[in-house]
């Protein structure tokens, strides 16, 4: 056979490394492949920063500061570094990354299939469908994002017809929702912050959660996750976690970001008049039958933030500077209910909606090559898929970092993942 | 380091467990207990097989258990009642979770003591009332818990025992029961 191109091979896109995804993710990605002279696309079904367009619900504001809210070479600019931007103005942040960076994306271009191929002659890499036509790539990052599907409990279905059911993907605000009771399922940031909002709309709101975690908005004077930041926890690797899998599994922190900087944990939901209940455990005949054991998951909250600000406290004794006056603080538990309700009866009226804030997952349908677990999660280590040389992800819940899916985590991930898929093309492993 | 004996090969435990990560059908187990009639509201429960691992098991010997109800019940008193079965079963739990999870973090335990107490209002059994349920109000458990370990750390252990306890979880969560007759 002549070492020519045949007539297929000509006809098709090349390149060295291929982006699924412009979130702010995989536009870090692309700013150190360009960095580095790798020739590469990003391809984006949507627009850039599509999740913030898409999928966000109406009042959404991120609940990390504008100080923190960073890319690389890209820091937030703007008047207010205190404050936290609206979904649209994450949305333009990200789009004025890609501008600056000048990112090669393609939009409106989704990506169908990607399966390895290796065509005998060394040049072994990725075919990769799309609804636009095949490119092939030496290499591949999955940048598609860490949240494309609200995770729902199979038990949906038994629900009465009668009770109208919302993922966070369809919620955009109190006024879209039917007058009447509604059950938030779920305690981790997106819970409360739509129990939040429910319940100053006027209507009587039931919060279910099981193990959740517990955050003020501010500690001694300043945002807690400059404490996050500063203190290191965030920058604890993957490799130094104690339960790598515990803390992927982590949900967010019960936080909100609002100009008067609220703390918004279930004691300020009670402040309000939200009903907190157990996790939701099943359906029985019309009936939601909630865990007894809402005062524990309280507990093992309260204990480990606790624990969180004695890691605080004894860094900052040891090394913050002299401007940090303000004292210690330690903060009332859990005001568990005396009785909390174990069932409520579905048919009944007193619940119209449901707001399922149980979580997110990724989408591989498109990902043709067997590099996911029994439990559809991609196998990975720090964001190398080593069952499939030369395809890498990055966005992923402590994918290198305690801080790898926050906007501002994306920056030293995309440095090192691209390090090593540099290594790769240039045939170090 | 000092070394912490409080008797749990905790080593072996988090070797199953990263065996048993593995291994989804080798961690199935069936518990099984064997009853008798006795007489009136008598009964005899032996308790000896098990299946886990993928085969057979039998517990050294076979352990037995009267339950019956009180004189004030208008019973003999063979045994303890059967609701009462279910606080040994969670005080039980509950205290080898206390015992594991501190061998764990290296925490010395000196003593442990579990006061549990289930409320229980019986018009839900008598019929008395249909608005009251048959099963306890709630159970409350008290430790009293003599460690080389700080308040708060002694709290984080019996919360993560919680956490962990097959019976609390069994309490505390609906179950999928079925009652046929052969
Ligand atoms: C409700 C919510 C609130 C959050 N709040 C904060 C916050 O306050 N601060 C913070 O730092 N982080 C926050 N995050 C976490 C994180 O910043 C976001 O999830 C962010 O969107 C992740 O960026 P990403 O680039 O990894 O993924 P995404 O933003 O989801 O980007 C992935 C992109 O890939 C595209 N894509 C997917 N599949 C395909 C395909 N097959 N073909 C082509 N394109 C595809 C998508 O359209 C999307 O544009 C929040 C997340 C959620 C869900």
């Amino acid at each position: 056979m002549s070492p020519s191109k045949s007539p297929e091979d000509r006809a098709i896109e090349h390149t060295d490394a291929l982006v699924v995804g412009a979130g702010h993710a995989g536009l870090a990605v692309s700013r150190f492949l360009g960095g580095a002279g790798i020739d590469h696309l990003v391809l984006e079904r949507g627009e850039v920063g599509n999740s913030w367009r898409r999928e966000r619900w109406d009042s959404l504001r991120l609940l990390t500061p504008n100080w923190l809210t960073r890319l690389p070479d890209h820091p937030y600019q703007g008047p207010d570094p205190d404050g936290y931007l609206t979904a649209r103005e994450v949305a333009d942040f990200i789009g004025g990354f890609a501008a600056a960076s000048r990112a090669p994306v393609r939009t409106g271009t989704e990506v169908t299939s990607v399966r390895a191929v290796a065509d005998g002659r060394g040049r072994d890499g990725y075919l990769v469908r799309t609804d636009q036509g095949e490119i092939r790539a030496r290499s591949v990052v999955i940048a598609s994002g860490a949240c494309n599907v609200p995770v729902v409990p199979g038990f949906k279905d038994a629900l009465p017809d009668s009770v109208r059911q919302l993922t966070p993907f369809d919620y955009t605000g109190p006024a879209a929702l039917p007058e009447g009771g509604v059950l938030v399922v779920g305690g981790s940031a997106t819970g409360v912050q739509l129990a939040a909002e429910l319940r100053r709309s006027g209507r009587p709101v039931v919060l279910s959660t099981g193990e959740h975690v517990r955050l003020p908005r501010t500690y001694r004077g300043r945002d807690v996750l400059w404490w996050m930041q500063s203190s290191g926890v965030w920058d604890q690797r993957h490799d130094e976690v104690d339960d790598l899998e515990r803390a992927r599994a982590l949900p967010s922190p019960q936080l909100v970001g609002t100009p008067e900087r609220s703390t918004l944990d279930l004691n300020a939901l009670i402040e309000l008049g939200v009903e907190p209940v157990g996790r939701w455990a099943a359906v029985r005949d019309g009936r939601a039958l909630f865990s007894g054991g809402l005062r524990n998951v309280c507990s093992l909250a309260d204990l480990k933030m606790e624990r969180l600000l004695d890691t605080f406290d004894e860094w900052a004794r040891k090394y913050a500077d002299d401007d940090l006056t303000d004292e210690p603080q330690r903060f009332a538990p859990t005001r568990v209910p005396a009785s909390a309700r174990l069932q409520l009866d579905l048919r009944g009226g007193e619940i119209q909606t449901v707001v399922w804030a149980t979580g997110f997952r990724p989408d591989y349908r498109w990902l043709d090559v067997p590099v996911l677990d029994a439990k559809g999660r991609l196998r990975h280590v720090g964001g190398v898929v080593s069952d499939s040389p030369g395809l890498y992800a990055v966005g992923l819940p402590v994918l290198r970092r305690r801080k790898s899916t926050f906007i501002h985590g994306a920056e030293d991930d995309a440095r090192e993942v691209v390090e090593h898929l540099a290594g790769y093309l240039a045939g170090r492993h | 380091m000092t070394t912490v004996t409080n008797g749990v090969n905790v080593q072996a435990l988090l070797d199953a467990r990263e065996v048993l990560k593995g291994a989804p059908e080798a961690a199935q187990f069936t518990w099984r207990a064997s009853s008798t009639w006795r007489d009136g509201v008598h009964s005899t429960t032996t308790v000896q097989d098990f299946f886990g691992l993928g085969e057979e098991r039998s517990h050294k010997t076979e352990s037995v258990f009267e339950a019956d109800h009180p004189e004030v019940f208008a019973a003999e008193d063979n045994g303890i009642t059967p609701i009462e079965y279910l606080l040994v079963g969670l005080a039980s739990c509950l205290t080898a979770g206390v015992a594991s999870v501190a061998q764990n973090r290296g925490i010395q335990l000196r003593s442990v003591q579990a006061a549990v107490e289930g409320r229980h209002d019986i018009r839900g059994i008598l019929g008395a009332d249909s608005d009251v349920r048959n099963g306890f109000n709630d159970i409350k458990v008290t430790f009293t818990i003599d460690a080389d370990a700080s308040p708060q750390e002694i709290e984080a252990l019996v919360a993560q025992s919680q956490k962990r306890s097959a019976v609390f979880d069994a309490l505390t969560n609906p179950t999928d029961v079925t009652v046929e007759v052969a």
